[in-house]
């Protein structure tokens, strides 16, 4: 997940600018089965995975072109034994470290070993407000007591906290009692993050996406929230789905112009989902990061506008969402070159339209997320809520 | 909020650092960044805990004796500064 209005430089695209911030998906692996994980349905073989030696020199490079955010990723990131050796590395080179962890897995000891390798800020994702939602969501038992202790040592250990919350048709419902929680356990920063329907959530969207009401409701809660607060405890950032907007967001900051995705295998991508589309995109053990991000033809493909269709050519809002989510566009249209449906000036808007629709009538079952190699004799697992 | 007799501190949740990709001081955060110009980077270099805001004036004056008294500018930066929680004074 990307948030928290990242401040970007004008860069012009005639001059590519750095990666100013690194996704390292250190595996796909993950001890929860969140049905809105963004993750690829194909999730691949960990035998895969690059290996510690590769990854500290894809951060060597990436920090030599001027990347200064660093997000530890996944999958769960813990997964990876290496992980303090890579944040040692990343922080001695002068990033910030960000990671991104479902909480399964940490252990105080865990928590105080980062902090000594140098690790910056700790974020824990949640599922829910209470252990019935929260568990049934992940598809793990005692997965809410973990992450509520695991929450009060991250900070009793000195660290900044995010705390991330995606907010689904099935928990929109405890805004209140999640902000609650929040403030109990003394987050520095919450996001209340809709899905966004990508991965297994796209698969998902029918019972994830809320109503427009739903909405509604939920923003009213989190405002007057916020009113009472008067600038004390957790900064609240609430993130609608751009489904009920009028135009796309600008996604990744444009394409190719901010982030830089690492994935587990060492494809290079512009965003952790573009794996989806029609395009080859080069891998870490192949060329070097500045060749990839420089010159490959696949980060190229959406930088500036010359490749963009109408309505987004001659639309002077262009430059501020560039057409929008290529992946969205693929997903829903087929074309990755047409103007994200979002839009309202877009042919294909009436797509998002019936998404709404079916959204209120669920037909297919709710799949968990699961890691079909991993898996021998059991089908997808399917649960109802 | 300014406080002339508490030095300012940085607040823990920012991390300042000089970016030679972007030749400018960065202020980190989770997940976030703010490029701070030359004046704003000049400031925040001296905010240490140590410095109270008349030594910061103090050396800044000395080190552009040709910019003026920077007084205003640097009081306007840091009630910008504290607003934003960059800093605080204890």
């Amino acid at each position: 997940m990307i948030k928290n209005g990242f401040i970007m430089n004008n860069e012009t695209q005639t001059k590519v600018g750095p990666p100013l911030w690194l996704l390292a998906e250190l595996t796909y692996d993950c001890p929860l089965h969140c049905p809105y994980c963004s993750n690829p349905t194909e999730l691949g073989d960990t035998k895969d995975e690059l290996n510690t030696e590769q990854w500290l020199d894809v951060l060597t490079q990436a920090r030599a072109m001027g990347a200064v955010q660093l997000g530890f990723s996944g999958g769960e990131p813990l997964l990876r034994k290496d992980l303090e050796e890579m944040v040692k590395h990343s922080r001695e080179l002068g990033f910030y470290t960000n990671l991104i962890t479902s909480g399964i897995g940490l252990t105080e000891k865990r928590i105080a070993k980062l902090k000594v390798a140098g690790l910056d800020h700790i974020q824990i994702s949640f599922q829910g407000a209470d252990p019935e939602m929260n568990d049934i969501i992940a598809g793990r038992g005692n997965a809410f007591e973990q992450k509520f202790k695991m929450a009060q040592s991250v900070k009793a250990q000195g660290y900044p906290m995010v705390l991330n919350f995606v907010i689904s048709k099935q928990n929109i419902s405890q805004v209140e009692d999640i902000m609650r929680l929040s403030c109990q356990l003394n987050a520095d920063y919450v996001e209340l993050a809709t899905a966004q329907y990508y991965g297994w959530a796209y698969d998902n969207r029918d019972h994830l996406l809320p109503s427009q009401q739903q909405l509604i409701d939920a923003e009213k809660i989190v405002n007057e929230f916020r009113d009472k607060q008067q600038g004390k405890g957790p900064q609240f950032i609430f993130v609608t789905p751009d489904y009920f907007e009028d135009r796309p967001k600008a996604c990744m900051n444009g394409w190719g112009s901010t982030f830089l995705t690492i994935a587990p295998d060492g494809s290079a991508l512009p965003c952790h989902s573009a794996k989806m589309l029609p395009l080859k995109f080069p891998n870490v053990k192949d060329k070097s990061i500045s060749d990839i991000w420089q010159q490959d033809f696949s980060f190229n493909r959406f930088r500036g506008d010359s490749w963009m269709p109408q309505p987004c050519q001659s639309c002077d809002e262009k430059e501020k969402d560039f057409g929008g989510c290529r992946c969205q566009a693929f997903m829903m249209t087929g074309d990755m070159d047409k103007t994200d449906p979002v839009c309202s000036k877009s042919p294909d808007h009436h797509l998002i339209q019936q998404a709404i629709e079916r959204a209120k009538h669920p037909k297919s079952p709710l799949l968990e997320r699961v890691n079909k190699r991993s898996i021998k004799d059991a089908d997808i697992v399917q649960i109802k809520l | 909020m300014i406080n002339q007799s508490v030095p300012p501190s940085l607040n823990a949740m920012f991390r300042l650092q000089w970016e030679q990709a972007q030749e400018c001081y960065v202020l980190l955060f989770p997940e976030g960044m703010v490029k701070l110009n030359g004046g704003a980077g000049e400031i925040m270099q001296l905010v240490d805990g140590k410095n109270k805001i008349s030594d910061i004036i103090n050396t800044l004056n000395k080190k552009f004796p040709d910019a003026g008294d920077l007084t205003d500018d640097v009081h306007e930066f840091l009630i910008a500064a504290y607003d934003k929680k960059w800093l605080y004074y204890e």
